[in-house]
């Protein structure tokens, strides 16, 4: 692990007509780090999230992967050939899955790795065992989504951006749709990924989950980061009001 | 009911049911393509194919189809379009039901849920990738029934050539009208020939739709 920045947000601004969803943010993560951001609904948490890989352009501001800008203004046509660049080194998981119901589990994780790395067939099978093996579901690799659990479809749908060999991940509430006795699952799946120092930034409303397993907390409401650092500190010291606000709702649950 | 005269004309009705199924299959093959090409138009990037694509289903649908018939095979000889009455009969009603295809192909398409492009985008694939793998292959499966739809009015618009004079089902009833002057029988004949086409389109539909779920 270096110290040097990984993903770099610079004054992320961004409106909705005259709705600021995201006002002047700031975002250094290291190589490795994790990071959580955490906040109400309607923060800008999931908002800052897709903005990194530009699934929601920022109206102003930067976004940068290592020494590569990603939200780069370019004529159209080379636009969208760069956005598709460098989306493959950013992994993306949602909160309802998004696997493709018309493939089985095997197409969904090979899809995009036969077509944009140009895999042959029996390498992008090997692929996809090796991630669902990384996820515990070898034995679905021919069923359909359609035939899995919530908690299954998440851990596909991990296997699924892992098989793309990104430099970082993107969770956008991951275990939000899931039920209660679902998200475990999941969440092992995530803490594997961290003890391989796989760079994440994890938009949750676990407030267990990222005190155990993420390097930093941002707190976000109304469009600013109201405040950041260590787990330790936001969850059990924070300094801000409205910290204070939104974890004795969430921690008393 | 005057059987006895049904069994001796219905040879003929059978040859116009013959020109009825020819007239049906190539007007829903040019819709088809005129519908792909639309829904294209209609959801590209570019806002000149998009007001085209809009202009054409707003005109196609907003005049009547035998009106579009009649501009064709009457008119188009007064600006050098000369076509023999089946070839304008299948290009009038191609188009227009090419127009409500249009829109049944962009409803499937945009029906599929958002978060199939954006996790196909998300892993790098382009706009058209996206399209071509995760998009349109849900998408054909839910336009199936739809465009069953459309094909079965088409069936039955097919009627609206018989005032050029194609010899199609209608015509057919309405000539043996002229020498029988039997309207009731001709017409039930013409009826169900026209049902047993639709009936059996119908259920080919079935069939193909039921496939796509299970696969």
């Amino acid at each position: 692990m270096t110290d040097q920045a990984f993903v770099t947000i610079k004054n992320a601004a961004k409106s909705f007509g005259t709705f600021e969803v995201l006002k002047d943010i700031n975002l250094t993560v290291q190589r490795g780090q994790i990071v959580a951001i955490i906040g109400p609904s309607g923060s800008g948490k999931s908002t800052l999230l897709r903005a990194i890989n530009e699934l929601d352009p920022l109206s102003s501001g930067e976004v940068w992967l290592e020494d590569v800008q990603i939200n780069k203004k370019l004529p159209y046509r080379q636009y969208e050939a760069h956005v598709n660049q460098v989306r493959q080194d950013i992994g993306m998981v949602f909160q309802h899955f998004n696997l493709f119901p018309h493939l089985t589990v095997r197409g969904n994780i090979t899809l995009a790795p036969r077509m944009l790395k140009g895999l042959s067939e029996a390498e992008a099978n090997k692929l996809a065992e090796e991630q669902l093996a990384k996820v515990g579901l070898s034995e679905k690799i021919d069923e359909y989504p359609s035939r899995l659990s919530g908690g299954q479809k998440q851990r596909v749908a991990i296997a699924r951006a892992l098989a793309m060999k990104p430099k970082v991940m993107l969770f956008d509430e991951a275990t939000s749709a899931l039920d209660p006795e679902l998200v475990e699952e999941v969440n092992q799946v995530m803490k594997q990924l961290a003890e391989e120092h796989m760079t994440m930034i994890i938009v949750t409303h676990e407030m267990d989950f990222a005190a155990s397993v993420c390097d930093r907390v941002l707190f976000m409401d109304q469009g600013v980061v109201v405040e950041e650092g260590p787990p330790s500190v936001i969850f059990q010291n924070p300094e801000n009001e409205r910290t204070r606000n939104f974890l004795r709702k969430h921690l008393s649950r | 009911m005057d059987l006895d005269l049904i069994l001796r004309v219905y040879p003929f009705f059978l040859e116009a049911a013959w020109v009825t199924i020819q007239l049906s299959v190539l007007t829903a093959l040019l819709g088809l393509t005129c519908g792909a090409l639309g829904a294209a138009a209609r959801m590209s990037r570019l806002a000149l194919f998009r007001w085209i694509g809009a202009v054409y289903v707003s005109l196609w649908r907003g005049t009547p189809a035998l009106i579009q018939v009649f501009i064709l095979y009457f008119g188009g000889p007064q600006i050098g379009i000369q076509l023999d009455s089946f070839a304008a009969g299948t290009i009038a009603l191609g188009v227009n039901i090419g127009a409500y295809m249009t829109e049944t192909i962009r409803g499937a398409i945009i029906s599929v849920d958002r978060g199939q492009t954006e996790a196909a985008r998300t892993l790098g694939m382009s706009r058209w990738e996206t399209m071509r793998k995760v998009v349109l292959p849900q998408a054909a499966r839910m336009m199936i029934r739809p465009l069953g739809v459309n094909i079965n009015a088409l069936i039955k618009g097919t009627a609206l050539v018989a005032p050029i004079s194609v010899v199609e089902l209608t015509y057919t009833a309405q000539r043996f009208i002229g020498s029988t002057y039997k309207p009731f029988e001709m017409f039930l004949l013409a009826g169900l020939l026209y049902m047993i086409i639709i009936y059996a389109v119908g259920h080919g539909i079935n069939w193909l739709d039921r496939r796509a779920r299970i696969t």
